[in-house]
């Protein structure tokens, strides 16, 4: 039996098992994933993980519960389980009171995405990162297979997500410790275009043998690279759109949203699930809307998901856990690549950062790391590679003032996340030219 | 408790493979979330979870597979889908395992007061509740949350060499936070959460504090927003347990792990400014510094008899007088590196391989309490509760923030400063380590969230440190 097949047995088991006062949401998780890791272009660890379970909420007169459930993939044993779910539920509901941010959506919408492209043999796959990276320090995990995310309700709701994604994401070290960092990651392998892939990391590479040029802490101009740039949003998107820590004065933007700041007009971030690689739909029920967050660097639309929309009175619009966006797509600008160098003039190449945080969070300061080829640009040309430094900034003068010109070609970069399961989420990023950015150490 | 443990071992029992080794952990946890926020129960959020990981050793090339299926037939097939991949990726492995030891241990390891009752959900909400309405009424409080995590895991070690090693644990995380606003700024103070959690029963909820301290923790949110941005520049930096956890995690902890010494994690967490050679001879730290990797401390979250991997586990110094000794380094490192480490193979769940992790990593005592502490300090700040951390993936040039800063001059504490940041680098950070705070200064504390390897894992890392004195540490402030 199919995985959605499965789910929708379940889920008609489900609405046979529950009294006329009961309502439930269900929703599913499952894959079947290879992973590999290698190290020093050799295979580390090899595996397999098969997993399937269900996010069961039960709701009876206002009162509601959850629980996950781990399934086994057989339906008899599933059943069961789902049934001891359903009595434990109803056992726990008499035990609570009344929600009053409880919001359920009644609408029995439907939502059928399966794409099913076949995807490369993992041997086959190993066999050509060996081929290329022979003679080469390679780190990194391949990850693939299929993923499958699935919605029913007691109203009648009904959504399903599947699809086929493989992920490459490693790096390539020189014998100094300086590294570059390569993705190729989508539906349908292409031994070429991965093979063009791990070329252009392999030519940045050489670069970076070259001796590093010392820097001292200060204010330079620097060019972030989209992975760079995903990193920077990557801390916007920690609670900066949610509409609870916006109401709990803990969001990250919240001069923005208070209208007491704006950021550069040329700055237009949406939530563009249409199109995207994650689920049209939320795990709590909701379609996800499309949603206009920055618009010429002012704030406008929030994330809100159900309990943000009955306690401030807001209407819900598919957000999901944490309300971050997991489709953030942000407009191109007017800047080439073939120009980045020469308009960067003088200053860093920074194509990667890590391990950001905030160094102060309600005025919207953060800090990190340069990782991965960092380079110093003299007069337009590469010059040589930096060491890793850290940098104290804040999104306000990043994104706002400090802001010169975004790139028109942007980056589709998908999430390599494999936290409890493989992960969805998307951006699609240019680059961004910025007049000063702060060296601390 | 163990209910599914005779029927996994027939069926264990009754796997075929040609591999010359093969291993089964069996993992099941059940957990529960409770959550009340400004006075109003959140919907509990309660899990069970429970599956299987076969690996198996053919020709010294290992592979695994994973499965939520525990049928006879489930773990048969997985066992052979690991033999293919081992077939497979053979001429491509890393590592020859041939001569690597097996576990063969059999025991049993509980945590402390297991089977105590635990408080009955209506209970816990009740706790939760009258400490969320304990929270002072004040238009500048804006937000507020009293937490209670139960998690309660079991698993099972079998493998081909009559290793059977049955681990039953209960952890607990209770956490209390309050969010000041005055119209311009936040801040946020809190007890417990992301840097507090212990294995045991209903006394967790005692020790961590959170029983009454809801009125303490919102004056001072509401303290923090009246004061004065944390001044720049140098000064001797008190750090109380619960922003030391965090140091000790960051800068001594993720350095020390063999597999980042080794490169595995060069792609994902990083590597580590610390090399091979370095054991037996660097100064790490000042001849104060004193760490161990200690899994004996039964409440300690990361206490356990054996490692995932089946290796039995011991108190061990890691840095002594400040040299380093030895890596945090479990079996299959100390085997590619011929390193002595320790048993500190760990996976988050059955659906991710052991890889060398933090556990239980601790600062041993010194002699100086408290008031010892401060009186030694001429111009300096006291700095307590992580709210923020960064640090460079080979582990060394950091900045890290807390909730609650308080100057301290000429030997007394003086006001409170919001936003307190400090910036150094590790290797230089620890050398500078002045004072020791004694066993009354000395707190058994950890996180449920340590990020690390590919694919993704989260594992609870327990940490225990007095509070310590650091010369001449770069501090400085909020806003742009």
């Amino acid at each position: 039996m199919s995985h959605q097949a499965r789910f929708n047995a379940l889920a008609d088991w489900l609405r046979g098992a529950v009294t006329s006062q009961e309502r439930f949401t269900l929703s599913y998780n499952a894959e079947a994933s290879d992973f590999i890791r290698f190290n020093h272009a050799k295979v580390r660890q090899a595996g397999h993980v098969q997993q399937a379970s269900l996010h069961f909420k039960l709701v009876e007169d206002g009162r509601h519960a959850d629980l996950n459930l781990t399934l086994s993939g057989d339906d008899a044993v599933d059943r069961q389980r789902l049934n001891e779910a359903l009595h434990q539920l109803r056992e726990t509901l008499t035990l609570l009171p009344v929600d009053p941010y409880l919001l359920l959506n009644d609408d029995a919408w439907h939502s059928s995405n399966v794409q099913d492209a076949p995807l490369p043999d993992s041997a086959h796959v190993v066999e050509q990162i060996a081929q290329l990276g022979e003679g080469l320090d390679l780190v990194g995990i391949y990850a693939a297979g299929p993923i499958y995310r699935g919605f029913a309700s007691s109203s009648g709701a009904l959504g399903w997500h599947q699809a086929n994604s493989f992920n490459v994401d490693w790096s390539l070290f020189h014998e100094n410790g300086q590294a570059v960092k390569a993705n190729y990651a989508g539906h349908a392998w292409d031994d070429e275009a991965f093979a063009r892939r791990f070329a252009l990391a392999r030519e940045q590479l050489e670069f970076l043998g070259h001796p590093s040029h010392p820097l001292p802490p200060g204010q330079y101009r620097a060019y972030l690279a989209p992975a760079a740039l995903e990193e920077v949003m990557s801390m916007l998107c920690w609670g900066g759109f949610s509409a609870q820590s916006l109401a709990d004065k803990t969001s990250p933007l919240q001069r923005l949203y208070d209208g007491h700041a704006t950021l550069s007009p040329l700055v237009n971030l949406n939530e563009q699930v249409s199109g995207s690689l994650s689920p049209a739909f939320s795990g709590e029920g909701y379609p996800r809307a499309d949603l206009s967050l920055v618009v010429d660097g002012v704030a406008k639309d929030r994330l809100i998901d159900s309990r943000s929309a009955a306690e401030y009175d807001l209407t819900a619009n598919g957000a999901g856990w944490g309300e971050s966006p997991s489709a953030l797509s942000m407009n191109g600008g007017s800047l080439a690549l073939d120009d980045v160098l020469k308009e960067l003039g003088t200053g860093l190449y920074i194509s990667n950062l890590w391990y950001l945080n905030f160094s102060d969070r309600t005025a919207g300061r953060i800090t990190g790391m340069t990782r991965f080829a960092t380079f110093w640009v003299e007069d337009g040309k590469i010059k040589a590679p930096v060491s890793t430094m850290r940098f104290d900034d804040s999104l306000f003068s990043l994104l706002g003032s400090a802001l010169e010109q975004l790139t028109s070609e942007r980056e589709l970069i998908l999430s390599a996340s494999t936290y409890s399961q493989r992960q969805t989420a998307s951006n699609l990023l240019p680059g961004a030219l910025v007049s000063r950015l702060t060296l601390t150490l | 408790m163990f209910d599914f443990s005779a029927q996994l071992k027939q069926r264990f029992a009754a796997l075929q493979s040609s591999a010359q080794f093969f291993s089964l952990r069996y993992v099941k946890q059940t957990s529960q979330h409770l959550s009340v926020r400004k006075n109003v129960p959140e919907p509990p959020q309660l899990s069970t979870d429970e599956g299987a990981m076969l690996t198996v050793r053919i020709d010294g090339v290992e592979a695994y597979a994973a499965t939520n299926d525990l049928s006879q037939q489930g773990l048969q097939t997985a066992l052979e889908r690991a033999e293919v991949q081992a077939r497979l990726l053979a001429p491509h492995s890393l590592l020859d395992l041939r001569e690597h030891a097996v576990a063969t241990s059999r025991a049993d390891y509980l945590s402390p007061n297991l089977t105590s009752a635990f408080p009955s959900l209506s209970d816990c909400y009740a706790l939760l509740g009258s400490e969320s309405a304990s929270v002072p009424k004040d238009d500048r409080l804006v937000n507020w949350q009293v937490s209670l995590g139960l998690e309660n895991v079991e698993q099972i070690y079998l493998n081909s060499a009559g290793a059977e090693i049955r681990q039953a644990q209960r952890f607990v995380f209770p956490g209390l936070s309050v969010t000041a606003y005055d119209g311009k700024d936040s801040q946020t103070r809190s007890l417990g959460r992301e840097n507090f959690g212990q294995q045991g029963g209903v006394e967790v909820i005692t020790s961590c504090g959170i029983i009454g301290a809801a009125a303490n923790v919102a004056d001072q949110a509401l303290q923090l927003i009246l004061a004065p941005n944390t001044p720049t520049g140098p000064r001797d930096l008190l750090l109380t347990p619960d922003q030391m956890i965090l140091q000790i995690h960051e800068s001594i902890g993720h350095p020390l792990e063999l597999d980042r010494i080794l490169g595995d994690e060069r792609n994902y967490a990083g590597t580590s400014f610390v090399k091979p050679s370095d054991f037996g001879s660097l100064q790490y730290g000042s001849n104060l510094l004193n760490v161990t990797f200690d899994p004996e401390i039964p409440e300690q979250l990361a206490s356990y008899g054996y490692d995932d991997d089946g290796t039995p586990a011991s108190k061990q110094f890691l840095i002594k007088n400040g040299i380093l000794e030895r890596p945090l380094g479990g079996a299959l490192s100390q085997y590619r590196s011929g390193m002595e480490g320790v048993a500190n193979s760990r996976a988050c769940s059955w659906n991710r391989a052991p890889i060398d992790r933090m556990a239980n990593l601790n600062i041993e005592p010194g002699d100086q309490s408290m008031a010892q502490l401060i009186s030694g300090i001429e111009h300096g700040i006291l700095m307590s509760t992580n709210r923020s951390w960064s640090i460079d993936d080979a582990r060394n040039k950091f900045q890290f923030g807390c909730e609650w800063g308080q100057l301290i001059e000429n030997g007394e504490l003086k006001g409170v400063v919001k936003n307190p940041n400090y910036r150094a680098i590790s290797a230089q950070f620890w050398r500078n380590l002045s004072a020791v705070g004694d066993a009354s200064t000395f707190k058994v504390l950890g996180t449920p969230n340590c990020g690390k390897g590919e694919p993704n894992q989260v594992v609870r890392v327990g940490h225990a440190s007095p509070a310590c004195v650091f010369a001449n540490v770069d501090v400085f402030g909020g806003d742009a």
